[in-house]
């Protein structure tokens, strides 16, 4: 073996124990933080899939008001028009997530966070919401009302 | 008992050698010239954050960080512990004193440009430490877990879900899942009282050697001018003992405050009621907020949220690499676009914030 073979074979040395130790380095810090990453992350809770809520008698429900009704873990407004009319949407402001509220003055909901405003269709009409609410059925089956999803 | 004194500083001496410290404490020098009273800000603000830590610490032996128990806990503190509500009314004034005077002390530094060649780490470490007593705030905010604290967390976490493709996974983080619930109260409980705690001490120890290290910064006019001209006092005992009479006004007004405009509770949280009417932020998040009520819905191809937040990040981010990017300040030479963008941005703030209050 001449100088030059062994400068060599000593860097093909080199460079596998560069190799293993490198990767080893790295599969240490992988399977330290990978559990911790990991653990930030909230896991899935098992949420109960509603298609429908009851909400109550007609009679019950004024006219002209709103109300908000627990949907799952959404909240859902039932908008009761001054013509008797009954509307559904999601209460979740599409702006920035805060819970709409319905103003009888105005005849619109209404969010108090920035005061974006949608009519009674659930249209976003002034102020800075980007999307209308999200609409759902509302089920008359004699005097008993309830909210079932628009799909 | 002087006797004591002497001998314990003896023994203490002969084992660390205090009199290297004792002489650097008498070689140490505050500059004195038209805008010294700048420089008691950043010492109000260090007793603030220590008034933090303490009435912080008599809290925890009371709170309990839980959606069923939050809101109650502080009920309790505030009318069944003796003088719960004191600790509590001077935790919460303090904290908005301590935003305000940290503010106060990143605008001085600003004007004076003392985060020029060579402070950068300074002004950076106390940006970095600003950003936290910010989070201090949002966080600390919802531990009552009220009505206004839900919505404005909802707000709020909602802001880092708009930002596009990191959002998402940040908003969840935070929140402890996809909505605001127990879990974001537990985590923001952790955040603020360990989390953000941590990580601020590192930094303000960090910050205090680094201004001992350097001294106090002097604007650049007098900088320039000629050294007969040239001002100081010692740091010990002249310096201290006014910043010490300045702590002990600040403590006096936060006292006052706290007994005559004590802090409020408010409705507890629930989840499934609207957004009262009437909801705003604390003062300090004011102008944002209220810019967000102004941006309209679309602006050309991007959300008018994302557009706000992506500006206001922006500018955040010019303000804390400052002295990376002026260059000027650092050669001594006036650099008036600095002082004018401050000037806008601080003109900004205040007519926003007042516009919020208003409406």
């Amino acid at each position: 073996m001449n100088g030059a073979d062994s400068r060599n074979s000593d860097k093909g040395k080199r460079d596998f124990l560069k190799y293993v130790l490198g990767g080893g380095l790295l599969a240490w810090v992988g399977s330290v933080f990978y559990p911790l990453f990991a653990y930030l992350k909230p896991p899935k809770q098992a949420e109960v899939e509603v298609s429908s809520v009851k909400v109550g008698k007609l009679s019950e429900i004024e006219k002209d008001s709103g109300t908000i009704v627990r949907f799952g873990n959404k909240p859902v407004i039932l908008v009761r028009t001054a013509s008797g009319e009954m509307r559904a949407f999601s209460a979740t402001c599409t702006h920035l997530d805060c819970t709409v509220q319905y103003q009888k003055d105005m005849g619109v909901i209404w969010c108090a966070c920035h005061n974006g405003k949608y009519d009674l269709n659930g249209r976003n009409v002034s102020g800075p919401p980007p999307r209308p609410l999200d609409e759902f059925k509302v089920i008359l089956q004699g005097e008993e009302v309830s909210i079932s999803k628009n799909a | 008992m002087t006797k004591l004194w002497i001998k314990l500083y003896r023994w203490v001496n002969e084992r660390v050698h205090l009199e290297d410290l004792v002489e650097f404490l008498g070689k140490k020098y505050v500059p004195v010239h038209s805008h010294s009273v700048w420089y008691y800000f950043g010492g109000v603000s260090l007793f603030l954050f220590i008034i933090q830590v303490v009435t912080g610490i008599l809290l925890l032996l009371y709170y309990k960080g839980s959606e069923q128990l939050a809101f109650e806990s502080i009920q309790f503190i505030m009318s069944k512990v003796e003088f719960g509500w004191l600790i509590r009314s001077i935790h919460s004034w303090a904290a908005n004193l301590f935003v305000l005077s940290a503010m106060i002390h990143m605008f001085s530094v600003y004007f004076t440009k003392a985060y020029r060649n060579p402070r950068e780490m300074t002004w950076l470490t106390g940006m970095l430490m600003f950003f936290l007593a910010l989070g201090f705030g949002f966080s600390g905010y919802l531990l009552p877990w009220n009505e206004l604290a839900f919505f404005a967390t909802k707000v709020g976490t909602d802001i880092a879900g708009v930002l596009p493709i990191i959002g998402e996974p940040i908003m969840i983080f935070l929140r402890g899942g996809e909505e605001v619930t127990g879990a974001t109260l537990s985590r923001f409980f952790g955040f603020h009282v360990a989390v953000l705690p941590g990580i601020f001490t590192v930094l303000l120890g960090i910050h205090l050697i680094l201004v001992q290290r350097q001294g106090m910064s002097e604007p650049i006019d007098v900088e320039n001018s000629p050294t007969a001209e040239r001002k100081a006092m010692p740091f010990f005992p002249n310096f201290l003992l006014r910043d010490l009479l300045f702590w002990l006004l600040v403590l006096n007004l936060l006292a006052i405050l706290a007994v005559f405009f004590p802090w409020e509770l408010g409705k507890k949280a629930d989840l499934f009621a609207p957004a009262p009417a009437g909801i705003r932020p604390e003062w300090y998040f004011m102008f944002m907020f209220q810019t967000l009520k102004y941006i309209p819905a679309q602006l050309w191809i991007v959300d008018g949220e994302v557009f706000g937040i992506m500006a206001f990040g922006i500018a955040g981010l010019l303000w804390t690499l400052v002295p990376f990017w002026d260059r000027k300040s650092s050669r001594g030479e006036k650099n008036l676009l600095i002082t004018y963008s401050g000037m806008f941005a601080v003109m900004y703030i205040i007519i926003l914030t007042i516009l919020g209050w208003r409406s």
